[in-house]
């Protein structure tokens, strides 16, 4: 029982978020219900029992990518009646994909009253009685070690890729910052003390 | 406490709800004092390192300083600023709150004593964590003024700088614990040391882990040296500049409760919960619970220690030490560690 109630909740939520992510007038409200709407989402995993996913998308995309939606939404101060201009233009293009979806539809709702694909059934053993963590982890590192690590591998070529692009090389003409030597500093090398006659004044 | 509710003829559901809200509301009440209590320690040690007297004249010592102060807030107006985004500007400073009260729950006090003793706690708390930036966020956002947006700007940065670090962190110790779950990560430093010593910063490993983690908390909370989000000098008072009474006491509340977590963490993780610090008969006298809290007592000294002492940041060297020293550090201390680990207690033929 509570578990229905708990599963409508956080569905209905999902879908309702979801909905005003893209109704909603200001972007940032829009991020800010789409945070809602992957919190929710974590809510049904952890209706699953998939509590480490449910985890793992807070900490990724509510923790992380969704703030820097944030970070640069709210920088952008994006202009609305700028983009409604151009509303015309782009109508026919709209209706294009809105015909691709609704064909979708159909063909989905059309496959599903025509009965399930037979699937395979699974071949290795159902691992019961372990968490969540232990499971994934069995999997990942070892049935899966090669898809895993190369995984990984093109990530990092992506995050390099990132960096070398947008890597400039600085040619200021104050040089470089070392803070090595800026903490070694001593206030007996930086400062000296004077003691100036009056009208004199000093030298530097 | 479930079970008892059952006996008394409860359906198991409602007995479930029940007790959640009895034990939720039995963490969150006394947190709310040791809050108060907390602010006006902190204020005192500040005031005797600066050789001042601090609070000293509502009741006895001025203990009763923060409840004046509470009652002061909460008979000031709320001021809307005309400009600000109505609905975010009030939805901050719940957020703020209610997620610095919802990290509590996976927080073992005692042996057994938690409200969640849920397999991923450790996560849990990552992500609660992470969800803290909202509310200064937010905040900053719908103030509709500079100096608060300027301050949410550096909060986000910071806060996904120092997550950063502080994951690696946590895995370092999960590593060494073989468990999410925090009862299980206490369990574990029994007798880490020499086996004498319960926690895990008696190890060559995990004490540099541990200095790095103490650093990062400050960070993750905005303490001094890192409090670049409501640096008075600069921006006013960062986040909070356009908040008054009661919507600004909850940014307190939740700051504050939000320190005592990552007191507690360190507690958990590195100094042995709510062990006795040697694993001698005689401590286990002393109630758990006392231990966890006094430990938890001397970590929030040492924040106040810090904040009193250490002259704030720049943002350009904030940055620097989260990415090019912590990142770094904590990824090779990753490495080591579990390098350590194979070659130790899991075996190199594995």
């Amino acid at each position: 029982m509570l578990q229905i109630i708990a599963f409508y909740l956080f569905a209905a939520l999902v879908i309702a978020s979801g909905a005003m992510t893209i109704f909603s007038r200001n972007p940032v409200h829009s991020v800010l219900w789409l945070i809602l709407a992957f919190f929710n989402a974590a809510g049904l995993m952890v209706l699953l029992g998939a509590e480490f996913i449910a985890m793992l998308l807070v900490i990724v995309y509510v923790g992380a990518v969704a703030v820097l939606f944030m970070f640069v939404v709210m920088m952008l101060n994006i202009d609305f009646a700028e983009l409604r201009a151009g509303f015309m233009k782009n109508a026919p293009l709209g209706v294009v994909i809105a015909l691709v979806l609704v064909c979708e539809l159909v063909l989905g709702l059309g496959a599903y009253r025509a009965g399930i694909i037979e699937l395979g059934t699974p071949s290795g053993e159902v691992l019961l009685g372990e968490t969540n963590i232990a499971q994934i982890g069995e999997l990942l590192y070892g049935r899966y070690l090669f898809l895993f690590e190369s995984a990984g591998i093109i990530l990092l070529v992506a995050m390099i890729g990132a960096i070398v692009l947008t890597h400039r090389e600085q040619r200021s003409p104050r040089g470089h910052q070392n803070i090595a030597k800026q903490n070694a500093r001593r206030p007996d090398e930086a400062t000296e003390l004077k003691q100036p006659g009056v009208g004199q004044g000093v030298e530097l | 406490m479930t079970a008892t509710f059952i006996e008394w003829g409860m359906d198991a559901g409602w007995a479930m709800i029940v007790s959640a809200i009895i034990g939720s509301l039995l963490i969150a009440l006394p947190l709310m004092l040791a809050v108060a209590m907390i602010i006006y320690v902190d204020r005192k040690v500040w005031a005797a390192i600066n050789l001042r007297r601090g609070p000293n004249v509502v009741g006895p010592f001025g203990l009763l300083q923060s409840f004046a102060d509470g009652l002061k807030v909460m008979l000031q107006e709320t001021i809307l600023p005309s400009a600000a985004n109505k609905g975010i500007f009030l939805i901050a400073p719940i957020v703020t709150f209610s997620v610095a009260l919802a990290a509590w729950a996976v927080i073992p006090f005692d042996a057994g004593v938690v409200l969640a003793d849920i397999n991923v706690g450790l996560l849990y708390i990552l992500a609660i964590s992470s969800l803290s930036v909202y509310g200064v966020v937010m905040s900053g956002w719908a103030s509709n003024s500079k100096y608060p947006f300027f301050s949410a700007m550096r909060a986000s940065a910071q806060m996904i700088s120092y997550e950063v670090s502080i994951g690696f962190i946590l895995v370092c110790v999960v590593l060494y614990a073989g468990s999410f779950n925090l009862s299980a990560i206490v369990e574990a430093q029994k007798g880490h040391g020499l086996g004498i010593i319960n926690g895990y910063w008696f190890n060559l490993l995990l004490f540099p882990i541990w200095v790095m983690f103490f650093i990062s908390a400050l960070a993750e909370t905005q303490r001094v040296p890192f409090d670049l989000t409501e640096a008075e000098s600069e921006l006013v008072a960062g986040y909070q500049t356009e908040y008054s009474s009661m919507s600004f006491a909850l940014f307190w509340l939740g700051e504050y409760a939000n320190i005592l977590l990552m007191c507690s963490l360190n507690t958990l993780l590195f100094w042995g919960g709510w062990l006795p610090p040697l694993d001698i008969p005689v401590l286990y006298l002393v109630p758990g619970i006392i231990w966890f809290l006094l430990k938890t007592f001397f970590f929030f000294f040492m924040f106040s220690w810090v904040m009193a002492t250490v002259p704030r940041y720049r943002y350009d060297q904030l940055m620097r030490l989260g990415w090019k020293v912590f990142l770094p550090l904590s990824l090779f201390f990753v490495v080591a560690i579990s390098g350590w680990l194979m070659f130790t207690r899991y075996g190199v033929a594995a």
